[in-house]
């Protein structure tokens, strides 16, 4: 069976090749996976007349408990006679309805072929979840193959419905199946029949597992998805919408029926939905003037038949039922198909227009009135056969049964109307209306649907034989009274009577609309409506939620993260924090002096109008924080503090000479104070989180080991730097990572094209024009408008300036220093350098790319991690040399060096960066921004 | 450990002082405000561990020496903030060089959802609305007719 379900996964797969070669030709070819389906069943009948399954299990996730568990018994049979039979001759039909220049074709085999597979697997899959699986692939197909034509929006929206509707079912028997199976310890059904729950739990359990089923077939009220669909291609119709798919869903209450027909809510819902959709479906079959949608309600029609007979749940039911799914699935489809050969000779389906085709093709005719006669069940046809069973078996019933039959007697009188409306309007002449023009129909084209038409004859004429592989089925279910046995002719039983009562009264009601006393009116309940309404619902409260909460404001985004940070942080500081009694006011008095600059700095910042004047006040903050470091004993953090805030301060001149000085609107007052309130809060519970958190402190820090370490392992004295490089080496990797971004992000957003471009233009030495070789912290010869003094000045200092980084740099193993604060002193010094000449000057002193550098060290420092690793170490571990060189003594060198060394390569590339991007190329645009002005200046 | 009240009060103010910041439209402010809130957070760090002498092996003793573990963590958070001081001022300059000024604008799109919502309108895409109110039950169109020639569809 799993090589069936392969098959047809690999005819979707080729099937779009093969349609590119041979055209609509190539369809028959990919009728042979289904035809393998077709065959494979029928040489399994002989086992399945035993009533032994046929099993199979391919172990899948042992984790899970999940196995491929398939199992085919007379019901799987039977479906797969009709999934693989009809799916075969539907796709042959196709490679003559199709032309071979249809856009969708390749994608249309490959679909159809795909759902027979997925619909193979439902039907033989003995795990729930598994079939659960199958269940929605071929939702998901249907909805594909509905859509066939994407351009149509009736098309777009049928197969939107269907999906949603069958989707919502399944999801409801998801949840049914995860309940049975949780509670039986399997999800195999042949385990979980024989290990049921009782009670409550099982009914709630049946109903959302009937939801699935109902809403698959089509069962009020989720009947309206059903017509919609037929905006699909004809042989979609067929197969999905009549043979196949809907069948799926009568499919699984015949499975699981044997094992819970006696349970609360089973037979009600099932006979009380089927009488009700078979009505409906009838009634709204006589309405139409389409000929696809009279059979397409007439579907809905039968399925609620299936239903209710499939529903009642007695052996002799159950036969029916079964015969009934086999002779529906034939008739049904010659129909639509027959309807799709029509449409094809004449251009139309509607059966106003069609006049005396029956005179024209009668061929067609004589394959359409065949299905037609078991549609209305008249002998000597499969349709009469099953519908006798059923009508015996609710016959041998009590007084509940009796009115079931009543209501279904009444059902197939509404079937015989339809079925004679069809037949009219499809093929006799009609008074008034022309002779419709037709093509001759070619044999091809027909042979489908012929075939099947007299296949349903066979199953009439052979019915003993049907009914000695269906009883095995049916035996699953208790017995009442003498067995039932399918046959043509019973002699002349009451249920022939109530048949031809049946069909008499079929008859005069089609007699009686033809007349025109009767006027089918729409039914007053209509489940499309309700589906519109929820649709809109749901779109309503969507845009509404969305409106509610999405303001696409950042203040307000914002202000909903830091109310969060306040109410749920800052209550449970109020409501259960263990406030510590005993605390200090300060380490050192001179704490609470670089404190108090801080918090004046802090607040004059956020009072601040002018942007330099904030910016200063910022920076005063900065670097009382750094000076809050040194008291700490944080000598490393410090050193970084001073340099980063100088750093910044001189990135924020570089942009603020560009923006206005002040700032360009004061907010208004109230939404100002609810800003300020907002901050004050945060402010104190943040305090609070401060106070509460080191005061709750009692373990003994993890870092209490780090200076052993950091000697033994890292082969260095300074803890914080060989926590960097060494102990916390990842952490470092993540954050250079960061930086590397950041600069990235900085030349996007600043560099109009690449950064490349930006600094080939300036740098003097580069470029095809000059051969020249550029020369790594040269001092150039460009010294021009600025201050001639600063600029000597500084070009003195630069070397040195590079030279103290790179002592930084290697002693920071040691000392305070390490890459962060090596790179940060080189980037100030290239910042003097740029902020005394300009680019020129910058580009003289870096004459490379900073993307280079930001690649380099990354390559660096990943390389550092890299070797440890093919050495045979841990990712970034450090190895200690200690070497004795004649003339330079002792060495001791750590290899954890050159990850800082990498460190140090992306911080000045950074730096680099920011001065490139926010420096020279804002100068080189405001240059170029400025040139054209100046000249439109002198022309006026 | 006891907590020192100096350091619970600076990092109060700088919260309360970045988050006022934050709040604004103005980038350069909000920018001022991340950078008062990376001082206050990377204080907020210090305080979970005890001051003392440099975490220097040789340089203190080791019962001396301050906590060097929210060191390191500070010291590449400040770094960090660089770079994102760096990035947020090349937005703004990017935002006052595309629409002369440097105020953060609220998204274009979540206005005009705001707008249906005020309006009691669903999001109205094509598939979802019918013109005349009424669902199409009924394909309203012509029947699929996949080839309008019959005679060479056979």
């Amino acid at each position: 069976m799993l090589v069936l379900v392969a098959i047809h996964v690999l005819a979707a797969a080729i099937a779009p090749v093969l349609v590119r070669r041979w055209g609509r030709r190539a369809l028959y070819l990919v009728a042979l996976a289904p035809a393998a389906t077709l065959g494979w069943a029928l040489a399994q009948t002989g086992t399945v007349r035993t009533g032994a399954p046929v099993v199979e299990t391919v172990t899948w996730v042992p984790q899970l408990g999940l196995d491929v568990a398939l199992r085919m018994g007379t019901l799987a049979w039977l479906m797969l006679l009709l999934v693989g039979g009809v799916g075969a001759l539907v796709l042959g039909y196709s490679a003559r309805y199709f032309r071979s220049d249809d856009p969708g074709l390749g994608r249309f085999a490959a679909v159809f072929v795909a759902f027979a597979g997925a619909m193979l697997g439902l039907v033989v899959s003995d795990d729930l979840l598994l079939m659960y699986v199958f269940w929605e692939l071929t939702t998901v197909f249907s909805y594909l193959l509905i859509a066939s034509d994407p351009t149509r929006r009736a098309s777009r929206r049928a197969a939107m419905q269907a999906l949603l509707v069958t989707t919502l079912g399944g999801l409801a028997m998801l949840a049914g199946f995860v309940m049975l199976g949780e509670h039986a310890g399997s999800y195999r059904w042949s385990e979980i029949a024989d290990n049921l729950p009782t009670g409550g739990y099982l009914a709630v359990a049946l109903v959302l597992v009937l939801l699935g089923a109902l809403s698959k077939s089509a069962i009020f009220p989720f009947s309206f998805w059903l017509p919609g669909a037929m905006a699909a291609p004809t042989p979609v119709s067929a197969y999905l919408h009549a043979a196949a798919m809907v069948k799926a869903g009568v499919f699984l209450v015949a499975l699981i029926g044997p094992a819970v027909v006696g349970a609360t809510p089973w037979r009600p819902v099932l006979l009380a939905g089927g009488l009700i959709t078979m009505f409906l479906g009838g009634w709204a079959a006589l309405r139409q003037v389409d000929l696809k949608l009279l059979l397409a309600y007439g579907t809905v029609s039968q399925l609620g038949l299936l239903m209710v007979v499939l529903g009642a749940g007695t052996r002799d039911t159950a036969l029916a039922g079964t015969a009934m799914v086999l002779a529906h699935a034939l008739f049904k489809a010659t129909l639509f198909l027959s309807v799709g050969v029509v449409e094809h000779v004449t251009g139309t389906r509607d059966l106003r227009e069609l006049s005396g085709l029956g005179r024209r093709v009668p061929a067609l005719a004589v394959v359409a009135g065949l299905a037609a006669a078991s549609m209305a069940g008249l002998p000597p046809t499969a349709g009469f056969v099953a519908k006798e069973a059923a009508v015996e078996a609710f016959l041998q019933g009590g007084t509940a049964d009796l009115v079931v039959l009543a209501g279904v007697v009444l059902g197939s009188a509404l079937t015989v109307a339809y079925t004679l409306r069809f037949g009219w309007g499809a093929f006799a002449g009609k008074a008034g209306v022309p002779t419709t023009p037709a093509e001759p129909v070619r044999w091809p084209f027909l042979a489908p649907a012929a075939l099947l038409a007299v296949a349903g004859l066979a199953v009439g004429a052979f019915a003993p034989a049907v009914d000695r592989v269906l009883v095995s089925y049916a035996d699953l279910y208790p017995s009442v009274g003498s067995a039932y046995h399918l046959s043509l002719w019973h002699g002349f039983t009451p249920a022939l009577g109530l048949s031809a009562l049946a069909i008499a009264a079929g008859a005069g009601l089609f007699l009686l609309q033809r007349r025109g006393r009767l006027r089918p009116a729409q039914a007053p309940v209509d489940g499309a409506k309700v589906y519109d309404r929820l649709v809109g619902g749901v779109d309503r409260v969507a845009v509404e939620l969305t409106g509610a909460t999405q303001r696409g404001s950042l203040p307000f985004y914002l202000g909903v993260i830091l109310l969060v940070l306040v109410v749920l942080p800052g209550g449970a500081l109020l409501a259960g924090a263990p406030w510590p009694q005993r605390f200090t006011l300060w380490d050192t008095p001179l704490q609470a002096v670089a404190g108090a600059v801080v918090v004046v700095a802090a607040v004059a910042a956020a009072r601040a109008l002018r942007r330099m004047t904030a910016m200063i006040l910022v920076g005063v903050t900065g670097y009382g924080t750094a000076l809050l470091f040194i008291l700490h004993g944080a000598p490393d953090l410090a050193l970084t503090q001073f340099l980063v805030e100088t750093v910044t301060i001189a990135m924020f001149v570089l942009v603020l000479r560009r923006l206005p000085a002040k700032f360009s609107e004061r907010p208004i007052r109230a939404s100002r104070r609810g800003r300020i309130a907002l901050g004050v809060a945060v402010g104190v519970v943040t305090a609070g989180m401060a106070y509460v958190a080191a005061g709750s402190r009692v373990a003994t820090p993890i870092s209490v080991g780090f200076a052993d370490k950091a000697v033994s392992y890292g082969g260095g004295k300074n803890i914080v730097n060989v926590t960097l490089v060494d102990i916390r080496a990842w952490d470092t990797m993540g954050e250079i990572a960061v930086l590397v971004v950041a600069a990235t992000g900085v030349a996007s957003l600043i560099f109009r094209r690449s950064r490349d471009l930006g600094l080939r233009r300036d740098i003097p030495g580069v470029g095809s024009s000059d051969s020249v070789r550029p020369r790594w912290l040269t001092v150039g010869a460009t010294i021009r408008q600025q201050s001639v003094i600063l600029q000597t000045i500084t070009r003195l200092l630069f070397h040195a300036i590079v030279l103290f980084s790179i002592y930084l740099l290697f002693s920071g193993h040691n000392a305070p220093g390490g890459g962060f604060a090596a790179g940060l002193v080189a980037g100030l010094a290239l910042a003097v350098r740029y902020l005394a000449g300009g680019r020129t000057e910058l580009n003289g002193a870096a004459p490379v790319d900073a993307g280079a550098l930001l690649g380099a060290g990354l390559f660096v420092a990943l390389g550092t991690g890299l070797t440890a690793m093919v050495l045979g170490g841990e990712f970034l571990q450090s190895a200690v040399l200690d070497l004795h060189v004649p003339v330079l003594g002792h060495l001791h060198f750590v290899t954890s060096v050159f990850f800082d060394v990498g460190v140090y390569l992306i911080v000045v590339g950074l730096i680099l960066d920011i001065l490139r991007g926010l420096g020279a190329e804002m100068d080189r645009q405001q240059e170029t921004e400025d040139a054209p002005e100046a000249r439109t200046k002198e022309l006026v | 450990m006891n907590p020192n009240l100096t350091y619970v009060l600076v990092v109060g103010v700088l919260f309360a002082a970045g988050v006022t910041l934050l709040l604004e439209r103005s980038l350069t402010r909000v920018l001022m405000g991340v950078i008062l809130l990376g001082n206050g957070a990377n204080l907020l760090l210090l305080t979970g561990g005890r001051a003392g002498g440099p975490p220097i092996v040789g340089t203190t003793a080791g019962e001396d020496m301050s906590d060097p573990l929210p060191q390191a963590m500070v010291l590449t958070a400040i770094v960090i903030t660089l770079g994102m001081t760096a990035f947020l001022l090349a937005l703004a300059y990017r935002s006052w060089h595309l629409n002369g000024h440097d105020e953060v604008q609220d998204d274009v799109e979540d206005r005009r959802i705001m707008e249906l919502a005020d309006r009691d309108e669903g999001p109205g895409t094509a598939d979802n609305d019918s013109p005349d109110g009424e669902p199409p039950q009924e394909p309203a169109e012509r029947p699929v007719v996949v080839s309008g020639d019959a005679g060479r569809a056979q």
